[in-house]
């Protein structure tokens, strides 16, 4: 292992899956969570809730990166991934449920941060029923979003930090 | 305040109400000199959760109805298996069940209380009922005050950590069960709470202070408004005692006078009814007793404060002291003490889970209990925002027959409704320019409730805030939609 490779290995990424899985693919941000954790990644904390909370600011503050990932319902297949930046505009609704970019500006303010902020959105299919079962369809692009995510951190986002 | 003939009147809708939790909107009807003549909160959520758990077996359901929300769902998870606690025969859980459930609902009063108050409605409170919304808000706190802002952050994210570990997970955990638990506290996870609860007790004491002083520096302004004479209902302990697990119900109108005392709650079907309305999808409760009319009431930390006769816990009761004083130690009908109740409350929780966490019965291993089933039973606790009634039948072959839930914010119906009222009527009437301000300041009474307006919804931070105006012939004439 070289030096730079040992320098990133000590960098701290949080995964935040988010999403409610008894709405079929809407549960696809917790499936993520629970995958990737069984991987065991060095320097990886994985969280796993319903939506984005304030609290979560303290955990993002204190880690390198952040990668959000959520359901998403018209994006690219199998998933996208980008670069966030901490919102501007400032969250006028409740404080209860919040954007990636909210929770990211909320780290950066009260924390004092410099976490950089990602949003992985993996394909689903199918929301509107209750339910706690992915889409065959979903569930494929979960595959290859757990790969990619695993690659990713294990690289220590190089390709992207 | 209801009117009949609405056609020559102005609409204005509030829709959604921002932060509070879940979607419900409030129309105003303003006559050619914009004087209020009906003003209402309509809850426009249906959840039909009573129907959706007929038919599933009792052991499912203190998991199944935190679906309720995703904001309160531990209160859920209690009420729900206390009910089914009597279901398996079992009156009485073990000193280790019951403590670790008391664990985890002060976990989650600290939470919540903590959220509401830093983060809902401390912008408010802090920047002005009428300041600018694109600093009103949580951004904003963290930019002006950034101490205060981590605090509700730490306090909000220790709470949680406490359901975690209580329940098994933040939201829909699955630690209690009918007749006890399903794990105990290890000395571990113990000790890494005992780690932060002077923090914690430090902060907790500074936020009743910023709530006691803000209160009492504004007096004159709060105590008018959106305030109203109203009874009050909690549970209390067979001393009297404030206690937020569990109790039997009381009942006092606006001068202290007792309705009804000591109550099993397991009879509350003889003392409380429900009636509908054909415009809120929420039911507006009653003291049987005294009708629909005038037997409304509030919950809450508000009503909890009234309604008790002390606290067991030392900074707590001395801070209860202090809120009674204000008002000559007779029910404080302020609607904006609230806070001021919410913060005394947030304290007593900390100090119990203080004295739960140096409490040895949390490493017990004596976990559930069972006994002689039964058909019917009724769960009952004092969630943050108020009194929370679940109400079973359960079939021989164990499925659920039927299910009535009466949650907290459906108390404060007509409560809410009356402060709205009150508000248009006092700050909105014969205006000229209705503005985002004024607006706001009805939103801050039906804030000052913490009302949970429906299960959460992970769309919720992308529903954008409306407002509408009619004119007298019912055409929308102005809009202006905000994030």
């Amino acid at each position: 292992m070289t030096a730079k490779r040992r320098g990133e290995a000590r960098r701290r990424f949080l995964l935040v899956g988010y999403g409610n899985p008894g709405r079929l693919d809407d549960g696809l941000g917790p499936a993520l969570a629970v995958q990737v954790e069984k991987l065991g990644i060095p320097g990886l904390t994985v969280d796993s809730d319903y939506q984005l909370t304030v609290e979560q600011a303290a955990d993002v503050a204190g880690c390198d990166a952040v990668i959000f990932a959520d359901a998403d319902v018209s994006g690219p297949e199998p998933f996208g991934f980008r670069e966030i930046q901490p919102t501007q505009a400032t969250p006028g609704f409740s404080s209860h449920a919040l954007e990636p970019e909210d929770v990211l500006a909320l780290a950066h303010t009260m924390f004092k941060a410099r976490t950089r902020g990602f949003a992985l959105g993996i394909r689903g299919y199918r929301f509107n029923d209750f339910g706690e079962a992915l889409s065959d369809e979903a569930r494929k692009n979960l595959a290859a979003a757990v790969t990619f995510v695993e690659k990713t951190i294990r690289d220590g986002l190089s390709e992207w930090m | 305040m209801t009117v009949t003939k609405t056609k020559e009147l102005r609409r204005v809708i509030i829709e959604p109400v921002t932060r509070v939790e879940g979607h419900g909107k409030v129309s105003l009807l303003l006559d050619e000199s914009n004087v209020v003549k009906q003003a209402r909160l309509h809850i426009v959520e249906f959840r039909g959760f009573e129907r959706f758990v007929q038919g599933r077996p009792y052991w499912e359901i203190p998991v199944l109805v935190q679906r309720l929300c995703g904001i309160c769902p531990v209160s859920h998870h209690l009420a729900a298996v206390k009910a089914m606690d009597l279901i398996v025969g079992v009156d009485k859980l073990t000193p280790t069940a019951e403590k670790l459930r008391r664990l985890m609902h002060y976990g989650q009063m600290f939470q919540s209380h903590a959220l509401h108050f830093f983060h809902l409605c401390s912008p408010d409170l802090l920047f002005g009922f009428d300041a600018d919304p694109a600093i009103r808000n949580v951004i904003g706190v963290a930019i002006k005050f950034p101490d205060l802002a981590v605090q509700g952050v730490m306090m909000r994210k220790y709470g949680q950590e406490l359901i975690k570990a209580t329940a098994g997970k933040k939201v829909h955990g699955t630690g209690a069960i009918p007749g006890g638990v399903n794990k105990n506290l290890s000395v571990k996870e113990r000790d890494a709470f005992l780690k932060d609860v002077d923090q914690m007790m430090k902060w907790s004491l500074g936020a009743v202070k910023i709530a006691k002083d803000y209160t009492v520096e504004h007096l004159q302004t709060l105590a008018p408004f959106g305030s109203f004479d109203s009874n009050h209902m909690s549970l209390v302990r067979k001393d009297g005692a404030m206690d937020l697990y569990h109790g039997n119900l009381r009942a006092i109108d606006s001068t202290g006078k007792k309705i009804f005392d000591q109550v099993d709650y397991q009879k509350y079907a003889t003392y409380l009814a429900e009636e509908v309305r054909d415009w809120s999808y929420m039911k507006f409760p009653f003291i049987r007793s005294i009708g629909p009319e005038n037997g409304w009431y509030r919950v809450g930390p508000l009503a909890r404060i009234n309604t008790c006769d002390f606290i067991d816990t030392p900074e707590a009761e001395k801070a209860r002291k202090e809120f009674m004083a204000v008002t000559k130690n007779k029910p404080n009908n302020i609607t904006m003490a609230y806070h001021w109740a919410r913060m005394i409350e947030l304290l007593h929780s900390m100090e119990k889970i203080q004295e739960l966490l140096n409490d040895k019965d949390l490493q017990g291993k004596d976990l559930v209990l069972k006994g002689k089933r039964r058909e019917e039973a009724v769960g009952m606790i004092e969630a943050p925002r108020g009194t929370l009634i679940h109400h079973y039948r359960v079939n021989q072959d164990d499925q659920v027959t039927m299910a009535n839930l009466i949650v907290s914010t459906t108390h404060n119906n007509t409560p809410m409704n009356r402060a709205v009222q009150k508000v248009a009527n006092d700050d909105l009437s014969g205006q000229k320019v209705i503005t985002e301000g004024l607006l706001n300041h009805i939103e801050v009474a039906i804030r000052a409730y913490d009302p949970c307006l429906s299960c959460a919804t992970h769309a919720m931070g992308k529903m954008p805030l409306i407002i509408e105006l009619y004119d007298c012939e019912g055409r929308l004439i102005d809009s202006k939609a905000t994030r």
